[in-house]
């Protein structure tokens, strides 16, 4: 039934109902998660919908917002004699102020790339006159697996594993967005798996105090258009709730267990975004008692904020403000073999959705 | 990053569990949730189980959608 077409039908005549009678004003929504954008842009949902129903991109991909300092701190630790740099695959492309890891592993620096968190206790042990980096980017629901193994880490007494800390908490992102005074936004898809682990109702402040509709979705198509539909019957009603378009998936407490693990290894810390500069509480750094897990800090480094390339507008991108297409540098310079920004190297980039849905000759924008 | 795929448990091992996606067998974590049983389902993240899957949840979300097109088909 999510992937009936009957289905998708169904909830794209209620949306066409509701956005007849809302017209002439238009309605924008914003997904704020990667693996949403590439769904909509992949199924097409954007033509889909009603001209006056527009979904714009958030800032939901980890490795686009990591600042491009950060990877330049990354790729400066790679570097360094006895230094093993661990990454998810998805940083591996992704330039920072300049160059990336790729280019560094290719100029002989030892950067590996890992499926889950747990992998990083064998490299440890095989490598101990090493000290293993992990290059920890990722929402609210990679988290709990990096906290988790550092508990088992500290617990096993491994000391050469050190980790960079980039992960990123949402919620405080979508309330700096909902104040934005270059975009109006009337609706927020939120993401299912960050809400899995926090729960739906981390949503309810920019619900509550910036009256901002919230409702969590899926990733199918058809979980997706009851995600707008749900939304857009809260516009017509002038109503600002928290909603779960997610049910199988999300509750509005989210797993607690989860929460207290993440609470445990990290604090939140002020942090900087690619687009955004400095959010207050947006980030995760180390708790006092898991300090020494901290790589930048072990290695002594001072990370500067870096800046982006001339004439990449990622930012603004990751801000909904701008689409790609209104990029120069888009598809011509910049293209997923000539990364210049992360969004169009990041399998969840909304730039890397757009030029893939170009290139096979799909023009759904 | 936020992917996740849904996976059943076939067996728990302490903070491990062996499950199967789609076929695949697979070795993942456990320890971010509660009390697993064998059969559940769950949500696999970066080779971690980072929540259980409701599956009254999934049959009323179905049932939802299965009634809006009914409906639409009987009026037409």
């Amino acid at each position: 039934m999510l992937n009936d077409p009957r289905a998708a039908v169904r909830l794209v005549r209620e949306i066409e109902g509701i956005a007849l009678r809302l017209a002439p004003r238009r309605v924008t929504l914003m997904e704020v998660c990667g693996t949403h954008t590439a769904v909509i842009v992949k199924s097409g949902l954007r033509r889909l919908l009603p001209k006056n129903i527009q979904l714009v991109s958030g800032p939901g991909c980890p490795v686009c917002v990591t600042p491009p300092g950060l990877i330049d701190a990354a790729i400066t630790l790679a570097g360094r004699p006895r230094v093993i740099l661990v990454t998810f695959g998805d940083m591996l492309r992704v330039p920072g102020g300049g160059g990336s890891l790729e280019a560094a592993r290719a100029g002989g620096a030892d950067v590996r790339v890992i499926y889950s968190p747990t992998e990083l206790f064998a490299l440890a042990r095989e490598n101990r006159s090493s000290r293993i980096v992990f290059f920890s980017a990722g929402f609210e629901t990679t988290a709990p697996s990096v906290a988790w193994t550092l508990m088992q880490a500290e617990r096993s007494g491994i000391e050469n594993l050190f980790v960079i800390a980039a992960n990123k908490l949402l919620p405080p992102a979508l309330e700096v967005l909902a104040q934005a005074p270059d975009l109006r936004i009337d609706g927020f898809i939120c993401p299912g798996h960050v809400s899995a682990i926090i729960g739906a109702s981390a949503f309810e402040a920019v619900a509550r105090t910036h009256h901002v509709p919230a409702v969590v979705s899926g990733f199918e198509p058809v979980d997706i258009l009851l995600a707008v539909l749900m939304l857009l019957r809260q516009v017509q009603a002038a109503k600002a709730l928290v909603e779960i378009a997610y049910m199988r998936a999300v509750t509005f407490g989210g797993n607690r267990r989860a929460q207290v693990i993440i609470r445990t290894v990290f604090k939140r810390v002020d942090s900087e975004w690619r687009g955004f500069s400095l959010i207050p509480d947006s980030g995760l750094g180390f708790t006092k008692g898991y300090a020494r897990f901290d790589a930048v800090m072990e290695a002594g480094m001072a990370v500067e904020s870096g800046r982006p390339a001339p004439g990449c507008m990622c930012g603004e991108i990751l801000r909904g403000v701008k689409s790609p297409e209104e990029c120069g540098l888009f598809g011509t310079t910049c293209t997923p073999e000539t990364p210049i920004g992360p969004c169009i190297v990041s399998s969840e980039g909304t730039c890397a959705a757009h030029y893939n849905q170009k290139t096979a000759g799909i023009d759904d924008f | 990053m936020c992917l996740a795929v849904p996976a059943r448990v076939i067996e728990v091992e302490g903070d491990y569990a062996r499950v199967d996606i789609d076929g695949i067998r697979m070795r993942i974590c456990v320890a971010l949730v509660d009390d697993l049983a064998v059969g559940e389902y769950v949500l696999v993240h970066t080779g971690f189980a980072i929540h259980k899957l409701d599956l009254d949840k999934a049959i009323k979300t179905l049932e939802l959608l299965r009634r809006m097109v009914n409906d639409h088909e009987n009026a037409e």
